[in-house]
């Protein structure tokens, strides 16, 4: 205890510059706790949170009995999952070509203009896709013309959103998610490759043999990151790029109904139990994840 | 495995394998070239695209089809956008955002992350527990909007724009391990020549952690000249709109009402998809011109972070 108080002494000053994170932390992000507990409550807004009575489970028997909710959850883990499938091998695939590039000024100008759409916000690309796409001015559609064949409708035609929003996805994080993956490439042992070369390996045989397997920890931990989002959608993707041709369909997820649901219908205990439960489910997938990498190989998060 | 060493490995990378390769390199290399410009040009082309027809006369931006240059060149779109006062208003409260943001962000991680640097700081495990913790634990939309609005009163101000954000937890890890890989000795000396925490941190921490505070600088600025969520959730002042929320009005087509782009674009008696593509490329340009000079210390961060702590 004498060494505790001691300590704090020698460490007065620390202490004092780490109060402002602690308050903020405290304030914005333990302080809304207190608030989950309105999934149990019957909000009433001119009784706050701490009078309003509590309901038990009534709201998540409301989020059940709900068909918007299962449309949307459904709409959520198909888009999710249509994200990761071709989301994720994307960027590895695009670090692998980087990789075997050779001219030094063409690598890196490629990597910088990959890099651009990551700066920008899907509220301005979406500005940029209704243009790009869009049925009468757009350019794709002018090509389909072209080819004798309809136009489509990309963001206002429910069987064309989702490929559109994978798409454009993709289009978005791919130069730089490949930043990690390039990086990891770049700590490969020069003399694996030479070995390899020795044994009579081919390109695609080294690629295969050496790199890919070089580059598996750094995959793994971004696997396991990626698991978490199966629930927690793009919200800014698909909130700027929903419309009134989607959003009662395929246009609509668990972000943006929970949104909808609270600020919009002022619904507030309703959109608190939808965000727990999808909290809920994502951190419960990065858990198993991360004990399934754990299991399978050495390799965990934590 | 320290930051030094693998930015170096990351550079130094140029193998000289080409040497054993055969003929097939060459058609492999042009296969991967052909890509790499194909990836580029859909890369570019969206801006470009908004960028040929916001400086199309309006009368002329009907046409549809690949945009390669504007068919009748004007500046029309651009000199009326900068005749509302609407922009400006815009761009003046997302530079209110973006500075106070970024003094309020830079500072709150900078001292915090050097406190939890320190091995022997009192609680040090119960703070970074604290902080690891909200990763996992969260209150959500509402809930944190209640105490926004409820709690702080912090309605239709900036502060409920900028300090819901202004600590995250991967800043304070990085920050933080950087912090713990510099050397002892320089602190050591300054502190027997008589000088407190704060002194040695901006007198000697400071100047040696440039790169990576330019770095997080970088990130932070870039995400609150992007950020409009929190201001669509808390500012219903229009005279307090920043850029992002005046352009997703412009941009956004509701059927139902009449659109903000189509108001706008009585008012200016001009064309609304000229008027859309000038009122992106406004909100782009700053980003795109900046970008190629600063884009290596953002590339220098994202090394830095991808380590483990």
């Amino acid at each position: 205890m004498r060494q505790f108080l001691l300590r704090v002494r020698q460490h007065k000053l620390h202490l004092i510059m780490i109060l402002p994170v602690l308050a903020q932390f405290i304030i914005f992000k333990y302080l809304p706790l207190y608030g989950v507990t309105l999934a149990f409550k019957d909000y009433r807004i001119l009784e706050g949170i701490s009078s309003s009575p509590w309901v038990g489970l009534f709201n998540f028997q409301r989020l059940f009995s709900s068909p918007d909710f299962f449309r949307v959850f459904k709409n959520t883990i198909i888009l999710a999952s249509l994200n990761f499938v071709f989301g994720f091998p994307a960027p590895i695939i695009l670090a692998l070509m980087i990789n075997e590039l050779r001219g030094k000024v063409f690598k890196r100008v490629t990597q910088t203009i990959s890099y651009l759409p990551h700066f920008v916000s899907w509220v301005i690309l979406a500005g940029i896709f209704m243009e790009v796409l869009s049925p009468s001015r757009g350019p794709i559609n002018a090509a389909l013309k072209a080819l004798g064949m309809n136009p489509i409708f990309f963001l206002g035609n429910p069987d064309w959103f989702r490929p559109t929003l994978v798409v454009t996805n993709i289009w978005k994080g791919l130069g730089w998610g490949s930043i990690v993956y390039l990086a990891a490439l770049g700590g490969i042992n020069e003399e694996l490759y030479d070995a390899a070369r020795v044994d009579g390996c081919g390109r695609f045989q080294r690629i295969y043999h050496v790199t890919l397997p070089g580059i598996l920890p750094v995959v793994i931990i971004m696997l396991i990151l990626a698991s978490g989002n199966l629930v927690s959608d793009n919200f800014d993707q698909v909130f700027n790029l929903q419309n009134d041709g989607v959003i009662n369909n395929v246009g609509d997820v668990l972000g943006t109904f929970i949104y909808r649901s609270g600020l919009k219908s002022l619904d507030y205990s309703f959109s608190t139990t939808l965000e727990l439960f999808r909290n809920l489910i994502s951190l419960a997938l990065v858990m198993s994840t991360n004990k399934i990498s754990k299991l399978v190989g050495e390799y965990g998060l934590w | 495995m320290n930051v030094s060493e693998t930015n170096k490995t990351y550079v130094k990378k140029m193998r000289p394998s080409h040497v054993y390769e055969g003929r097939g390199e060459w058609l492999f290399q042009g296969i991967l070239i052909f890509i790499m410009v194909v990836l580029s040009i859909t890369f570019l082309y969206p801006y470009w695209h908004v960028l040929v027809t916001s400086l199309t006369s309006p009368d002329a931006a009907e046409g549809s089809g690949f945009k390669l240059w504007p068919k009748v060149f004007s500046f029309d779109s651009y000199n009326q956008m900068f005749h509302t006062k609407t922009l400006w208003t815009g761009y003046k409260n997302t530079l209110i955002v973006v500075v106070m943001g970024w003094a309020v962000s830079i500072s709150l991680n900078i001292l915090g992350a050097y406190a939890l640097s320190k091995k022997t700081l009192p609680l040090r495990g119960t703070f970074t527990g604290i902080i690891i913790l909200t990763m996992f634990a969260q209150g959500g939309m509402i809930p944190t909007y209640l105490v926004v609005t409820k709690t702080l009163g912090m309605k239709n101000t900036y502060w409920a724009v900028i300090l819901p954000q202004c600590v995250s937890v991967s800043h304070l890890v990085i920050m933080r391990n950087y912090f713990m890989n510099l050397p002892q000795e320089l602190e050591e000396a300054s502190i027997i020549d008589g000088a407190n925490s704060f002194q040695v941190l901006i007198k000697v921490i400071l100047p040696l952690s440039m790169p990576m505070i330019a770095t997080i600088s970088l990130w932070v600025i870039v995400s609150n000249w992007n950020a409009y969520f929190n201001c669509l959730l808390y500012i219903t002042d229009a005279s307090k709109y920043v850029l992002q929320i005046i352009m997703r009005r412009i941009i956004q087509t509701d059927s139902k009402e009449m659109t903000y782009a189509g108001e706008l674009a009585d008012q200016l008696e001009t064309d609304t998809v000229t008027l859309r593509a000038a009122s992106i490329m406004l909100a782009t340009i700053p980003i795109i011109c900046v970008y190629p000079f600063l884009q290596k210390y953002f590339v220098k961060g994202v090394l830095i972070g991808s380590l483990k702590g």
